[in-house]
C-alpha cells in the first residue's frame, strides 16, 4: 500500500489536492476570482477607464449616474476612473513591501534558526524590539525618519512586518536544522551557508508563501492608513487611502460617494487577500484548517 | 509570586532600552540636517555650525546617545516647533483623551467579542456561529478610518443621532474640573450630568469605530478556546454531576476559555493603539495620535519622536500588565515559572 502512495506522481497529486480544496471550499475559489480581477484592474485599469483619473471630467460633486458610475469628486474628477486607476499603486506598494520583507525576513529568520548562537540572539533581539511598538505607530515613526515619500511607506510597511516573517522562518528552520537532507548535504561537503540557501530556505517556501498572502491584506491597510493621514502620496495621485481622506470632508455634508467607493475597493482588496491566505493555508497545511 | 513578578519586570527592561535606542536611531536617521532646519532657510553656514554645536550634533553618536538618555531622564522630550510648547507637556495633557477612547474601545470590543465568541461556540454551526465567522473575517478587512466615516455618515448625517464629530465635547459645554483627565469620570465626580451626557455622546462613535476592529480577533479566539474547553473531560464531569448549564458555562468553561483571550490582548492593544491614530484623525479627537499626525505633516519631528516613544513605552507596560494578570488568573503559570 505504501508503494502505491509513493509511486503517485507528486505534481498530479498537488493539482488534484488544489482542485479538491477549491471544490470543497467555494469561498477560496471566489477569492482566487477576486484576486484575478484585482490584478487585471492593476495591469489594464489605467488604460481602460472611461475618464482621465487626474483631470476634471464634468461638474463637481455629482452623485452616481449612468455617465459617472461612482459620481464625481469636489474637483469634478470621475470617482470610478480614480478608484480603478488606484489599484495599481495600492497593490504595487503592498506587493513591494511584502516582497522586501519576504526576502529579508525569511533569510534572517532562517539564519537565526539554522545557525543559532549569536545570529539567533541578534536577530531575535531586533525582532523583539520592533514588536515592542504598536505596528502602525512604528510605521509612522519610520516614515517620519526616512522621509515623506511612497518609497518610505513601502519600507516602513516592510520593516513592521519583519518580526512575523523572521519568527516563523526561525521556527521552521530550527526544526530542519539536523533533518536527513541537511545531514546528507553536510556529508557531501556543502558549506553551512550553502546548505542554508539551497537546502533549508527552499524548504520553507510553501509556509512563507501562505504568510505572504496573509500579510498582503495587512500591508494594503497599513499603506492606505499612512496615506490617509497625509503621508507619502501627494494629490492628485489616485490612491484609495488619500481618496477616502478627500471624501472625509464632504461626507459630513452628505456627499457619501467620494469616500465610499475607494473605501469599498480597499475593503474588497484586503478581504480578498485574507480569504486567499486562509485558502492557501488549507492547500499547504491541511492540519490548520478551521 | 513576588519573585516571578520581579523577574517579569526585569525581563521588560531590555525591551524598554530597545525602545529608547530605536527612537534615538529614528531621530538620527532624519533625511535633513536638523541644525539647518532649526536655523531656518536664511541661515549662514556659520549659524548652522553654531546651532549644530549647541544641539550637540557635532559629537560622535555614542555621546549624542548619552545626551539623549540624560534628556529623557530629566523628562525633556524637546520642543514642538509649531506650537513652541515642550513635547512632554503636550503629550501628558493629551494622553487622557487617547486613553479614555482606547479603554472604551477595548471595553466595547471585549464585551461584544467575548459574547459573540461564547454564543458561537455554544451553538456551533448555527446562524450565530456563521455570523461570528463573517465578523471575524470582515472585521480584520475593515479600514478603521473608513468605518469611522461610514458611522459618521449614518449616525450624524442621515439619522442625526450623533453630534458633529469634532472632539470630546460639543461647542457649548466646558470641560469638567480636572481630576483624572477622563471626561466621563470627571464630570460624574463633579456631579455634572449635562457634561457627562455631552462627553458620552461624543465618545460613543469613535469608541465603537476603534472597537469594531478588535472584535474580530477576540471573537475568533474566544470561540476557538471555548470550543476546546467545552469538549474537555472536566466539563463532562460537571455536567454529569447535574450542574445547571449556566453554572457549567459561566463558572467552569468561561473562566478557562478566557485564558487564551488574555494572551491575545497584547496583539489587540497593538491594533488599538495603532488604529487610535486614525480614529483620532477622523473624529478630530484631541489625543496624542492626532497631535503626532499634525506634527508629522508639518515636519515637526520632536513631537513625533516623543509620540513614538510614549506609545512604545505604554505598549511594553501594557504587555507587562497582561503578563502579570495572566499569573493572577492562571495559577499553573506561577508554578511553572
Amino acid at each position: 500500500m505504501s508503494a502505491t502512495v509513493a509511486s503517485a506522481p507528486p505534481k498530479a497529486g498537488l493539482l488534484r489536492h488544489i482542485r479538491y480544496v477549491l471544490g470543497e471550499n467555494p469561498v477560496t475559489a471566489l477569492a482566487f476570482g477576486l484576486f484575478a480581477l484585482l490584478v487585471f484592474a492593476a495591469i489594464f485599469g489605467p488604460a481602460l477607464v472611461p475618464y482621465d483619473p487626474i483631470a476634471g471630467a464634468g461638474p463637481a460633486l455629482q452623485p452616481p449616474s449612468a455617465k459617472h458610475w461612482f459620481g464625481t469628486d469636489s474637483l469634478g474628477r470621475d470617482v470610478f476612473s480614480r478608484v480603478v486607476a488606484a489599484t495599481r499603486l495600492d497593490l504595487g506598494m503592498a506587493f513591494a513591501a511584502v516582497a522586501i520583507v519576504f526576502v529579508f525576513g525569511t533569510l534572517a529568520g532562517t539564519a537565526a534558526g539554522f545557525f543559532g548562537g549569536w545570529w539567533d540572539r541578534i536577530i531575535g533581539r531586533i525582532a523583539d524590539t520592533l514588536m515592542a511598538f504598536p505596528l502602525f505607530v512604528l510605521a509612522m515613526g519610520i516614515v517620519a525618519a526616512v522621509g515623506n515619500s511612497v518609497e518610505s511607506i513601502v519600507i516602513a510597511t516592510a520593516i513592521v512586518n519583519f518580526p512575523i516573517y523572521a519568527r516563523i522562518a526561525r521556527a521552521e528552520a530550527n526544526i530542519r536544522r539536523d533533518a536527513g537532507f541537511v545531514e546528507a548535504a553536510r556529508l557531501s561537503g556543502f558549506s553551512e551557508g550553502r546548505i542554508l540557501l539551497t537546502e533549508v530556505a527552499p524548504n520553507l517556501l510553501p509556509i512563507m508563501m501562505v504568510q505572504v498572502s496573509l500579510t498582503l491584506g495587512y500591508a494594503i491597510l497599513n499603506c492606505a492608513g499612512l496615506s490617509f493621514i497625509g503621508l507619502g502620496i501627494r494629490p492628485p495621485t489616485p490612491e484609495w487611502g488619500i481618496m477616502v481622506a478627500e471624501g472625509a470632508s464632504t461626507i459630513i455634508s452628505g456627499e457619501w460617494w467620494i469616500a465610499l467607493f475607494p473605501g469599498l475597493a480597499l475593503m474588497l482588496a484586503v478581504f480578498t487577500f485574507n480569504l486567499l491566505g486562509d485558502g492557501l493555508r488549507d492547500i499547504v497545511d491541511p492540519r490548520k484548517r478551521t | 509570586m513576588l519573585g516571578v513578578t520581579v523577574r517579569r519586570l526585569a525581563a521588560a527592561l531590555p525591551t524598554l532600552v530597545g525602545v529608547v535606542i530605536v527612537t534615538f536611531l529614528l531621530t538620527r536617521a532624519l533625511p535633513g540636517d536638523p541644525a539647518a532646519y532649526f536655523a531656518g532657510p536664511a541661515a549662514t553656514q556659520q549659524a548652522i555650525a553654531e546651532i549644530r554645536a549647541k544641539l550637540g550634533l557635532d559629537q560622535p553618536l555614542p555621546v549624542q546617545f548619552l545626551d539623549y538618555v540624560q534628556d529623557l531622564l530629566r523628562g525633556d522630550l524637546g520642543l514642538s516647533i509649531t506650537t513652541g510648547q515642550p513635547v512632554l507637556h503636550e503629550l501628558t495633557t493629551r494622553l487622557p483623551a487617547s486613553a479614555e477612547l482606547t479603554l472604551l474601545g477595548l471595553l466595547f470590543a471585549g464585551s461584544v467579542g467575548i459574547t459573540l465568541g461564547v454564543l458561537a461556540a455554544l451553538k456551533q454551526n448555527s446562524w450565530l456561529d456563521n455570523l461570528c465567522r463573517v465578523v471575524a473575517t470582515l472585521g480584520v478587512s475593515l479600514p478603521t478610518f473608513f468605518t469611522g466615516l461610514l458611522l459618521i455618515y449614518v449616525f450624524y448625517y442621515l439619522l442625526g443621532w450623533a453630534p458633529a464629530p469634532l472632539g470630546r465635547l460639543d461647542a457649548f459645554a466646558s470641560p469638567p474640573p480636572h481630576v483624572t483627565g477622563f471626561y466621563l469620570i470627571d464630570s460624574l465626580l463633579a456631579g455634572d450630568l449635562e457634561t457627562f451626557r455631552s462627553a458620552l455622546a461624543q465618545i460613543v462613535l469613535p469608541a465603537i469605530t476603534l472597537g469594531i476592529f478588535a472584535v474580530a480577533p477576540i471573537a475568533r479566539i474566544t470561540r476557538g478556546s471555548m470550543l476546546a474547553v467545552m469538549g474537555s473531560d472536566f466539563i463532562r464531569a460537571a455536567r454529569g454531576h447535574g450542574l445547571s448549564g449556566r453554572t457549567v458555562v459561566v463558572a467552569y468553561a468561561l473562566r478557562n476559555a478566557l485564558l487564551p483571550v488574555v494572551t491575545t490582548l497584547g496583539m489587540v492593544f497593538s491594533f488599538l493603539l495603532g488604529a487610535n491614530v486614525l480614529v483620532e484623525k477622523v473624529f478630530a479627537w484631541p489625543g496624542i495620535g492626532s497631535y503626532a499626525v499634525e506634527a508629522l505633516i508639518a515636519s515637526d519631528y520632536a513631537p513625533v519622536q516623543g509620540f513614538v516613544m510614549t506609545m512604545g513605552v505604554l505598549y511594553v507596560l501594557l504587555n507587562l500588565m497582561i503578563d502579570l494578570l495572566y499569573q493572577v488568573i492562571d495559577p499553573r503559570v506561577r508554578l511553572e515559572a
